[in-house]
């Protein structure tokens, strides 16, 4: 039995034209739909942040103290809730970007990197599938802060989501750099360890920006991330007035972020766009 | 005639200090069905990759590299030959979270073909390799033989002119090769396509139209598979001996001619090889443990341009038959 059909009548390819956004989108559709297919995944990147934030909650809650704040001021849980949503959305990021070193390993890539699209196209529908995995995963962690003294309004979820998406997506185009040129995860892990963790330690997320770490700080750029947050999730609220001391404004934390993503976008998309002998591994 | 549909002219590639291919030129025709023959390490996999514009051509400002794909520029006309070009990878390019379907669709986008025009297309392939009833399926879940069918689909997806394919065969059963070949020679005959492809296979490089042998970066044949074998003339005869070299000088001595001693055998090329078998067993009694006639392979074409096997002892002794049993062995 041969394996072949009949030639039917074969119809002729539309002249193919440049569809970079379809490009964009189909692969940013693949990143989410293979994400959500792996479900220790799933549960990986949203489990964990969500158990260290009750435990650290219940361990610090009793001795924790906001610098300046008086005793009905905010619990810890409270405190490390945007720094939770922070460290959902690195990980995320992480995890998403992890999987181009398995693209290159596993041989998807190749045929991605033979097609006639650009590179940029490329970078931007791993970036945009990433971030949104990231939101999507972050944003339900978010309505668990219907347990804290919240005050949702639509101005402020909508602030929330959005901030939370530029975010994710200047993460993802950090892991991006980060793994793009790596040909094992295990490297990916090591970077993670001594510089995505400790970049989120010292964001203001754990604990408040105090002393000489205060500068260390202010030159982190997560700290723009997890304080856009912080003032984002108190919008339009009076318990605004219980953030801690020496916060950003969130004007700079918009800038920030902003910059830090077109920045990490635009080398991604330079790094992508060189081919070498080391894109097969 | 109009431009070839591959022309590759005085490609040199190196990696560090080693020549991966060195000065290598020749063309291929429209609709043809070509390989790319040689064994591991030989230079067909860099080739490969330079053609299919995954990796770039080395600028060399004295000997510039140059191949064109139907009269493209691979070098400045990268996007013009990516459209042109089908691309089949030896390592699987599917993703094996996705189904067939979706793989398909994801490859057709990445090509510029959307909505009902992609659909179509990929029905289509879906039928013509007979993966309809799959279409839902992931790929994990499929055997080698179907995931190297998806492979091809994909490659063909968008109507490419010309197919490359690295070592379509690797990991496929005698049945599903003599598939592929039956879908390769169809989709020649049918839309024309022209076909190059790697192997080190010797039995599949036969089925090539005409054939490239390359050898540590070296074009060493360039013909169709018969006329290689005609070159190589008359019988074959390989013979088994306890002294070698001796027997060989002997031979070399009482006949004249070449003979060559390849991995403890001696071997010598002569058109009228049933005659001189007789005769050496004759001159040489008791020295000869075994004679073999045989008609010229590409075994002994490669044998006859490089005065080497096509597979290295080392490589045969590799491959593991009985575990360790080769460890500590000769050398």
């Amino acid at each position: 039995m041969s394996i072949i059909a009949p030639a039917a009548k074969s119809s002729p390819v539309a002249t193919a034209q440049d569809r970079p956004w379809a490009v964009v989108g189909t692969l940013a559709q693949r990143e989410l739909v293979r994400f959500f297919r792996q479900r220790n995944r799933v549960v990986g990147a949203i489990g964990q942040p969500i158990i260290l934030w009750f435990l650290f909650g219940a361990g610090l809650g009793p001795s924790f103290r906001l610098p300046g704040a008086g005793s009905d001021g905010i619990s810890y849980r409270e405190f490390f809730f945007p720094g939770t949503m922070a460290l959902i959305l690195l990980f995320t990021a992480i995890f998403t970007t992890i999987s181009i070193i398995e693209d290159r390993r596993e041989g998807f890539l190749q045929s991605v990197l033979v097609a006639p699209i650009s590179r940029w196209s490329l970078v931007l529908g791993k970036l945009l599938g990433g971030s949104l995995i990231a939101l999507i995963q972050a944003m339900v962690f978010f309505a668990l802060g219907a347990t804290l003294d919240l005050t949702y309004s639509p101005l402020m979820i909508a602030g929330v989501i959005s901030f939370a998406f530029l975010s994710a997506f200047a993460l993802t185009a950090l892991g991006f750099l980060i793994a793009w040129r790596m040909d094992s995860t295990q490297g990916f892990h090591a970077v993670m360890s001594v510089f995505l963790l400790p970049m989120w330690l010292l964001s203001g997320s754990f604990f408040p920006a105090e002393g000489t770490l205060r500068y260390v700080m202010w030159i982190n750029p997560m700290t723009y991330m997890t304080a856009g947050l912080r003032h984002l999730t108190y919008l339009g609220s009076d318990r605004a007035a219980l953030l801690p001391p020496h916060l950003p404004s969130l004007t700079t934390c918009w800038i920030v972020t902003f910059l830090f993503a077109v920045l990490l976008f635009a080398a991604d998309c330079r790094m992508a766009a060189r081919r070498t002998t080391g894109d097969l591994l | 005639m109009s431009s070839p549909a591959v022309d590759i002219r005085r490609v040199t590639h190196r990696y560090g200090s080693r020549t991966a291919l060195d000065d290598v030129s020749f063309t291929v025709a429209e609709g043809e069905i070509f390989g790319l023959l040689g064994p591991n390490g030989g230079g067909k996999t860099t080739l490969f990759r330079l053609l299919s514009t995954l990796i770039p051509l080395q600028p060399d400002a004295l000997r510039p590299s140059e191949i064109e794909v139907l009269g493209l520029s691979v070098a400045r006309q990268t996007h013009e030959v990516r459209r042109q070009i089908g691309v089949v990878f030896q390592a699987p390019s599917l993703d094996k979270k996705l189904t067939v379907a979706e793989n398909l669709r994801h490859q057709g986008r990445l090509y510029g073909l959307t909505g009902a025009t992609l659909q179509t297309r990929a029905d289509e392939m879906l039928e013509r390799l007979s993966l309809s009833d799959r279409r839902d399926e992931r790929c994990e879940t499929l055997s080698g033989g179907l995931r190297r069918r998806v492979e091809l689909a994909k490659g063909l997806l968008h109507n490419p002119r010309v197919l490359i394919l690295d070592e379509p065969s690797t990991g496929l059963d005698p049945g599903a090769r003599a598939d592929l070949w039956d879908y390769l020679r169809t989709i020649r005959r049918e839309q024309g396509v022209t076909i190059v492809l790697t192997t080190h296979l010797l039995e599949e490089a036969d089925k090539a139209d005409r054939l490239a042998i390359l050898d540590q970066g070296k074009l060493v044949a360039l013909d169709t598979p018969d006329r290689l074998r005609a070159e190589v003339g008359g019988d074959t005869l390989t013979i088994e001996a306890d002294d070698v070299d001796g027997l060989a000088e002997r031979i070399r001595n009482r006949f004249g001619g070449d003979v060559q001693t390849l991995d403890g055998r001696v071997r010598l090329e002569r058109p009228d090889g049933h005659r001189l078998v007789a005769q050496l067993v004759e001159a040489f009694p008791g020295e000869v443990r075994s004679v073999m006639l045989g008609k010229p392979t590409l075994e002994d074409v490669f044998i006859a341009r490089t005065g080497r096997r096509f597979v290295s002892a080392e490589e045969r002794e590799a491959v593991p038959m009985r575990g360790a049993a080769v460890v500590g062995g000769r050398r």
